[in-house]
């Protein structure tokens, strides 16, 4: 399964551009499923038919990056963000174009303090050495990720863009283990969620289905001096009781508990603050839908390089089999 | 070229604060009724047109929205000056000492502060709180203000559109009376795609027209016709200018409510350049347009916006280059008579092609 979420977190997809990711995914999974499609915003939907309930499981390809805006006589790049980036915490780091150009993310270093820091300030150098060097490999409104290896140490995996590749992986690897059920499965990847939960609002108008998940990532509690939250990494996946963005219906939340009491599987329940997930624009689409979700604790989410724990992850899977039985 | 510049400045001299953009529909629809096949207004007081296309069976919605940014009278004071509310994005400080009309009659007024002699150092330095501010209707109390005016009136800023320097055009209202003046134009004209034409309402308190307009048209492709931010004016630095007045229609990757559809803005861009008509990049991300409703309303549309540059936009009055008007009507006008069929295929292909 490692395989599947390293190939995942390194393949180029920044909100708006989610295609090779969509490529790749219909690539792993479109001998399993039987019908797979996609929308105007290219959100991919993959369908495993059944004669019972429709259950929509979504997971966003996009990632966070930077966009574009200007391009400088001397061949610097300036941005601005796609989806919550820090200013300060991209400082000195790699970011890479869908086309492999690497960049350096530095600001104006004669401007006040770094905490103070905007994305006005700052600038992309990709070793260009004028505008039309630099217009030769970037335009305007190209978006870049950020560049960094996926690695797996002590059971737990490093990467960038593990939100929400890592929700992706886990539906790719549900849909390959093809659970038995009479219930119609709606793989769904997402587009456009970091920049506020556009695509899975259009998926499941398309859908309507009877009920829906979000497999996300969710922030922990369990690092020094941080903000307290009753979640840990490596304690299991988490049962969505409320994000910033939905609070989860109490008939989804109950069968995903008793799911994974049945079976043994070890859970915690989720109660994120802040930050949404792509429930919460499903549960307010059409007529409204019955939704929930299912997170995998994930340390420095929103980060150059996230982490998350192999256990839950082979965990959500289990639970997702065990909830759409 | 006279024709549609004398509409889009008839179109800036009417008023239609949002909620209340009943003349500026009034008089789109004795424009357009004679080219249209259909039109209706909504309940939302959305005007939209139907004009069936020659073959191509594709639906595309084009959107502009009639309502303009201004104030509301929100309560009558004894001494006959009216308080008021903000609608839309509107900052204090350019509100004071302009001249306005307030209600469906327009009964003039003025936005009144005091005097220089009479301030102290502190009133002079500091920043305007619009809750001090009151529209004086020349009313002598507060009867005789109730007899001129309502609670509730909109009140919409008094400035005739002026043609002026080189080939510009300085009016009120130019976001998005110049998107409803091209729209205007682009009705008279055949295509092979089916058009909806929708003239939306209350977009600056919340791009809510938009949201009806669009549930209602249900197209596959839809593309916002705007006046944008502009800020190239001395001191900017050229990073931060969003666009650039005089140098083409700009278009929009990315805005706080949208990332547009990036086949569609290739498809435009492709027409620019083939066409030999200057573009440029939106490059700043603020702002939100309709395309953003548009865009996520029922199963999804491919959207993309076109904007003409204005300069001083959410002001009393804005400025804006006439050929980047002209253009947006050249780009806009190609675009429809040469949108690929192939643009909504993944309806009926399913799945990715090449994997």
């Amino acid at each position: 399964m490692f395989d599947i979420i390293k190939k995942l977190a390194q393949t180029f997809g920044p909100s708006g551009n989610e295609k090779k990711v969509a490529e790749v995914i219909t690539g792993l999974i479109k001998d399993k499923v039987d019908d797979v499609k996609t929308d105007a915003l290219g959100n991919l939907i993959c369908v495993k038919k059944g004669a019972g309930k429709k259950i929509m499981l979504a997971a966003h390809m996009d990632e966070i990056g930077l966009i574009v805006s200007h391009i400088d006589e001397k061949g610097f790049l300036r941005f601005s963000n796609v989806g919550g980036v820090h200013p300060w915490g991209i400082v000195g780091k790699r970011v890479v174009f869908e086309n492999g150009t690497t960049g350096i993310v530095w600001y104006e270093e004669d401007k006040d303090d770094i905490k103070n820091l905007k994305f006005d300030k700052m600038y992309i150098d990709i070793m260009a050495k004028s505008a039309q060097e630099a217009e030769k490999v970037v335009k305007v409104g190209d978006m870049a990720v950020f560049a960094g290896d996926t690695i797996l140490q002590n059971g737990r995996v490093i990467s960038k863009a593990l939100d929400d590749r890592i929700g992706c992986a886990v539906l790719v690897q549900m849909a390959l283990n093809a659970p038995e059920t009479d219930n119609e499965i709606y793989y769904v990847f997402t587009t456009q969620e970091e920049v506020g939960l556009r695509g899975a609002r259009t998926a499941a108008y398309g859908i309507v289905p009877d009920m829906a998940l979000a497999v996300d990532v969710c922030m922990t509690g369990d690092i020094p001096n941080c903000k307290p939250m009753a979640v840990r990494m490596g304690d299991g996946p988490t049962v969505k009781i409320k994000d910033g963005s939905v609070i989860s219906h109490p008939h989804v939340k109950d069968r995903l508990m008793d799911a994974a009491e049945k079976n043994g599987i070890p859970y915690q329940l989720e109660v994120m603050q802040h930050g949404g997930t792509d429930a919460g624009s499903i549960h307010v689409t059409a007529g409204g839908i019955p939704s929930g979700g299912v997170s995998i604790p994930s340390r420095y989410v929103h980060n150059v390089a996230e982490a998350v724990d192999m256990n839950d992850v082979e965990n959500a899977v289990k639970l997702l089999e065990a909830f759409v039985k | 070229m006279m024709e549609q510049l004398e509409i889009l400045k008839k179109l800036t001299s009417l008023d239609g604060v949002s909620g209340d953009e009943g003349a500026v529909r009034d008089y789109i629809i004795s424009l357009v009724r004679d080219h249209v096949d259909d039109y209706y207004v909504d309940n939302m007081g959305n005007l939209i047109t139907y004009k069936k296309g020659s073959g191509s069976g594709l639906k595309v919605m084009l959107d502009a929205h009639m309502d303009e940014v201004g104030l509301m009278v929100t309560k009558i004071n004894s001494d006959g000056l009216l308080k008021f509310q903000t609608i839309g994005g509107i900052e204090s400080r350019v509100l004071v000492g302009k001249r306005v009309r307030v209600g469906e009659k327009g009964v003039p007024g003025v936005i009144g502060f005091k005097p220089i002699h009479l301030q102290s150092k502190n009133e002079r330095s500091g920043a305007v709180d619009k809750k001090n501010l009151t529209i004086d209707i020349g009313a002598k109390d507060k009867e005789q203000a109730e007899g001129m005016v309502e609670i509730g009136d909109r009140v919409a800023f008094e400035y005739d559109p002026v043609e002026f320097g080189d080939n510009k055009l300085m009016a009120k209202a130019l976001d998005d009376r110049v998107g409803c003046a091209v729209l205007i134009e682009l009705l008279k004209h055949d295509y092979e795609c089916d058009i909806y034409g929708c003239f939306t309402v209350q977009e600056e308190v919340g791009l809510k027209g938009a949201k009806t307009a669009a549930f209602q048209v249900n197209p596959d492709i839809a593309i916002v016709l705007e006046g944008t931010t502009c800020y190239d004016v001395p001191d900017t630095k050229e990073h931060s200018m969003s666009t650039i007045c005089g140098k083409g229609p700009a278009l929009t990757i990315m805005d706080r409510s949208v990332i547009t559809d990036r086949e569609l803005v290739t498809h435009i861009v492709k027409v620019a350049e083939k066409n030999g008509i200057p573009y440029q990049f939106k490059k700043t991300i603020s702002g939100g347009t309709n395309a953003g409703r548009i865009q996520v309303s029922g199963t999804g549309v491919k959207v993309a916006v076109i904007a003409v540059p204005c300069r001083y936009i959410h002001t009393p009055v804005s400025v804006m280059d006439i050929s980047d008007f002209e253009n947006m009507l050249k780009l806009a006008k190609k675009v429809l008579e040469s949108l690929p069929v192939s643009m909504t295929l993944y309806r009926e292909q399913g799945g990715i092609e090449n994997v």
